[in-house]
């Protein structure tokens, strides 16, 4: 057992400060158990969402020593020793209290994603055939558990804080499991190029490097998009052949 | 004058309300809360949803190995007669008939239609929904996705929920019912956020709150199950039964201690997983119950020919129901057989015996529990056994309700999913509990929506609204009494004694310690105090949250006292056999006038002719 320092972010009237608490860590302690013990022993009002503690619903994103994380899987043993520990709110959001932030404009983003739309089915029992090997690369994007880790780290939201012009790379994974999902005939590419606004990521792959489900965001969602994207506004022979196919 | 402890106590104290009108509200964004919703709104009537949590995040997102449904994809002899009577049989025929055969009847239906609002299941060769093996189902019965199938099933629901025309009020907690006379016509709540007072008026309450696993100790659920809404029911006038049935989950973590109980899924065991104790020994092989002689593999070679789809094989024994499976694996711990830790073996690197791309396999077929392992526990389970042992996962009791309407026995209430009771019996089979949701949710919805078009508003008198506003602030008002009670450590120390008392092996005198225990915890939830403000305040949210805790608890113990016999989930080590009385009844628990909580045994309901032959003829 070991007494280790946690700075953490505290809203108050004039803004917020880092406050130290000292803790005991045992053996196979995660980060948020550290902050429920603090908020059980000192500070019961301590703001902090979470769920499920198993990594699967994408609460308790946070930002442990500057790097976005979910904190109930971030292992005490993977911090550095001897030295505190800092937590603060995801930066992207409005702070809403202590380590909890505004998320709400994710909600409306995804709302305005134009919804799934499937083919007509393919049996006339009303049900599809689709191959496993058709359907893997969308099952990779349906993995997403909504943490917002990616929106928080991509610099177009988090230095420019252009949360209207450009839906984020979560919603760029949501946008690709749908384009790419066998069954949907909708098109989503006109409102990919300007509402969405894909052009404003210039592939940096931060987001792809804090994922906590792995997902390829770049390599496989958005630069795929950006290419039906060029396809459909940039290549002059298909535009050809979509005037002459009027 | 300074802004002292006073003026802020006044400001807190700000009883002020926002209200809200709707024809039907539902409680809850689970899987069971989002498809009452969807249904009442193609109803046409408003709609409102709330969830404590952010929309997406209830406890269902956990779920892991699939939905039960009898689509009969990858064995064609399934169908609704053989899922009717593996839920009958799982459930130890205390099950609401009704609700089996509309369970099994209506699932496929169910499990299609999240396919066409963009679900995406793992596929058979020939392009359907594959479908898995699951410990007392006949057939492979689970459609999944990987063992992610809950976020797939909330994610597909609450995708297609916001563009119909729901409200959703996130992180808002529901602390009462609101009645006139016998009838609920609303419920009470404020948001989190700022702490503000919401009152919401609807003409139907559909109560889809989930489960409890967080009175105990060693749990698989996630934060958010405290079992609030069956308290709430309750308090409302509502009748509960089934209560002693808690399922505890054969296959929890053990090792480290911070994540203990957290969940491994059946599919484990499913995709030809092992158990094990210290000795090596496949110890389940020693212990079959004579309910699953007929159909349950004496041969380890069968065992594993059965998990890799052989359709004359017999299953394994590790995929015998949950409270067996529980019970084998506590005797091999308490007779000093056990893990390091306190758990058993459960092996499922062993296959690269069998298949040579094993490593590759598990990971594919089982990428969360690769990935929880890795992570949380420093185990490579493609190379490593894990340490498993049992761990409260599931309430097959709650709100009794009627089979068809999901109406509870207060009019204008509703409940589905995991807090409505009836459908699982003695104990739950895997898989039936996302089918539930599905099913019953969508009932639900239908006929609250029905109910509300053929009800007129009613109306709340204000003395209830200041009563329930006035015992909502009252933790803050205690901050600084002598005998003030931190609210978290009151809930640890329910947790515990919960744990101790009422787990899964029970006796009457632990039992009748545990009912002492409570009143005493029902005195110190009264003392639990707050301070801060009523902005996102979590010990605040606790000590609010403690009376509920501690009403279900309370049931929980009362009901297994009065069930003095051993059958599914409930294990009496002083009744360890069945009892031929205890098999006709359900134990029920009801509140009194006087404001007690009082158990009966009613007689249980009268089986359809035509569905005992089926159960006959399949025995
Ligand atoms: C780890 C794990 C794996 C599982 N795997 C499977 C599986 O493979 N197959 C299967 O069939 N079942 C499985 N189950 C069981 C299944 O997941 C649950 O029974 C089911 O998800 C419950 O769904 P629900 O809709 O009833 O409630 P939940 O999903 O628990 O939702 C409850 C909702 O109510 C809200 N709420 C609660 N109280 C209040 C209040 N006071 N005010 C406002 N809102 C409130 C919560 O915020 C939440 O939105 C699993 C369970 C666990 C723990
Ligand atoms: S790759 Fe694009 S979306 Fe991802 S962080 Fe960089 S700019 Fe943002
Ligand atoms: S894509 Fe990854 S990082 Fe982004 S929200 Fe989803 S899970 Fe989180
Ligand atoms: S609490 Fe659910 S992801 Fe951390």
């Amino acid at each position: 057992m070991a007494k280790v320092v946690f700075n953490i972010w505290r809203t108050n009237p004039s803004g917020g400060e880092f406050r130290a608490y000292e803790t005991d860590i045992t053996e196979g302690m995660v980060v948020l158990d550290a902050v429920h013990q603090i908020q059980a022993e000192h500070a019961n009002d301590l703001a902090v969402r979470w769920n499920c503690k198993a990594g699967k619903c994408g609460s308790c994103s946070a930002e442990i020593n500057g790097h976005p994380k979910l904190m109930c899987m971030t292992r005490m043993s993977d911090m550095p020793e001897g030295k505190p520990v800092s937590i603060q709110p995801m930066k992207a959001f409005p702070v809403i209290k202590d380590l909890v932030t505004d998320v709400s404009v994710n909600y409306r983003v995804k709302k305005s994603i134009k919804k799934f739309k499937p083919r007509s089915p393919d049996a006339p029992d009303g049900t599809w055939r689709m191959a496993q090997v058709d359907i893997d690369r969308v099952q990779e994007f349906r993995k997403c558990i909504e943490c917002f880790l990616c929106q928080d780290v991509c610099h177009v939201l988090r230095e420019h804080a252009l949360h209207d012009k450009f839906a984020g790379p979560r919603h760029m994974v949501y946008n690709a499991a749908l384009e790419m999902h066998p069954l949907d005939i909708e098109d989503r590419t006109g409102d990919l190029k300007n509402a969405h606004g894909i052009g404003f990521c210039n592939i940096t792959k931060c987001c792809t490097t804090v994922c906590p489900e792995n997902i390829h965001i770049t390599d496989n969602a958005i630069i795929p998009l950006k290419e039906r994207v060029a396809d459909k506004f940039y290549d002059p022979l298909m535009k050809l052949f979509r005037i002459f196919s009027k | 004058m300074f802004y002292g402890y006073l003026d802020r106590l006044e400001d807190i104290l700000m009883a002020s309300y926002e209200t809200y009108h709707h024809d039907v509200l539902v409680i809850g964004s689970g899987g069971a809360g989002l498809r009452a919703a969807i249904e009442a709104s193609v109803a046409g009537v408003s709609v409102a949803v709330i969830c404590r949590s952010l929309l997406g995040k209830a406890h269902t997102v956990m779920a892991e190995g699939g939905v039960a449904a009898a689509l009969a994809n990858v064995d064609d002899r399934d169908s609704w007669k053989v899922h009717f009577t593996d839920t009958m049989r799982g459930g130890q025929y205390l099950n609401n008939w009704r609700m089996a055969e509309l369970h099994a009847k209506e699932a496929p239906d169910r499990v299609r239609e999240l396919e066409a609002w963009g679900a995406v299941f793992d596929r058979t060769d020939d392009g359907k929904i594959l479908q898995r093996n699951f410990g007392g189902h006949k057939y492979p019965r689970l459609a999944h996705v990987g063992d992610r199938t809950g976020l797939e099933l909330i994610r597909t629901l609450q995708d297609y929920a916001i563009h119909q025309k729901i409200d959703v009020y996130q992180e808002h907690t529901i602390v009462s019912l609101l009645k006139e006379g016998e009838k609920v016509v609303g419920a009470f709540g404020y948001d989190r956020e700022k702490g503000l007072f919401k009152v919401f008026h609807a003409k139907a309450v559909i109560m889809a709150t989930g489960g409890m696993g967080k009175i105990y100790k060693i749990s698989s659920n996630s934060g958010d199950c405290t079992g609030g809404g069956i308290s709430l029911a309750y308090h409302a006038g509502a009748e509960l039964i089934d209560m002693e049935f808690v399922q505890f989950h054969p296959t929890g973590m053990v090792w480290p201690p911070s994540v203990r109980g957290l969940l491994i899924t059946e599919g484990v065991r499913g995709e030809g997983g092992v158990l094990r104790n210290k000795q090596g020994r496949r110890f389940m092989f020693d212990d079959i119950p004579e309910l699953y002689k007929g159909q349950t593999s004496t041969d380890e070679e069968e065992g594993w020919r059965y998990t890799q789809g052989d359709k004359n094989a017999k299953r394994p024994p590790e995929l015998l129901t949950r409270d067996h499976v529980a019970r084998c694996i506590t005797r091999e711990i308490k007779e000093g057989r056990g893990s390091p830790h306190g758990g058993v073996y459960l092996d499922i690197a062993w296959i690269k015996e069998k298949i040579s791309n094993a490593s590759e396999h598990i990971k594919r077929k089982l990428p969360s529990m690769y990935h929880q392992f890795k992570e949380l526990a420093g185990v490579d389970i493609t190379k490593e056994p894990m340490e498993v042992g049992p761990t409260t996962h599931y309430i097959m009791g709650g709100v009794r309700v009627d089979a068809d309407t999901q109406m509870t026995t207060v009019p204008g209430l509703f409940a589905a999913g995991e807090c409505a009771a009836g459908l699982h019996g003695a104990n739950r089979l895997g898989g039936n509990s996302l089918s539930d949701l599905l099913v019953f949710g969508k009932r639900a919805g239908e006929h609250a929506a029905v109910y509300a078009k053929g009800t007129k508003a009613g109306s709340v008198d204000d003395k209830q609204l200041e009563e329930i506003a006035t015992w909502v602030l009252s933790p803050f008002e205690r901050e600084s009494t002598p005998t003030a009670e931190n609210p978290f450590q009151v809930q640890s120390d329910l947790q515990e004694e919960m744990q101790k008392l009422v787990g899964i092996v029970r006796v009457e005198s632990e039992l009748n310690e545990a009912i002492e225990k409570i009143k005493a915890f029902r005195e110190r939830a009264g003392h639990a105090a707050c301070g801060g403000n009523r902005g996102f305040n979590p010990g605040w949210h606790t000590a609010i949250e403690l009376k509920h805790m501690v009403t279900v608890a309370e049931a929980i113990a009362l009901a297994a006292r009065e069930r003095k016999e051993s059958r599914g989930g409930h294990f009496r080590e002083d009744y360890p056999g069945k009892s031929e009385v205890f098999a006709k009844i359900n134990v029920s628990i009801q509140k009194d006038a006087a404001g007690n909580m009082v158990v009966k045994q009613v007689p249980k309901l009268k089986i359809r002719e035509d569905l005992q032959q089926i159960i006959d003829e399949m025995k």
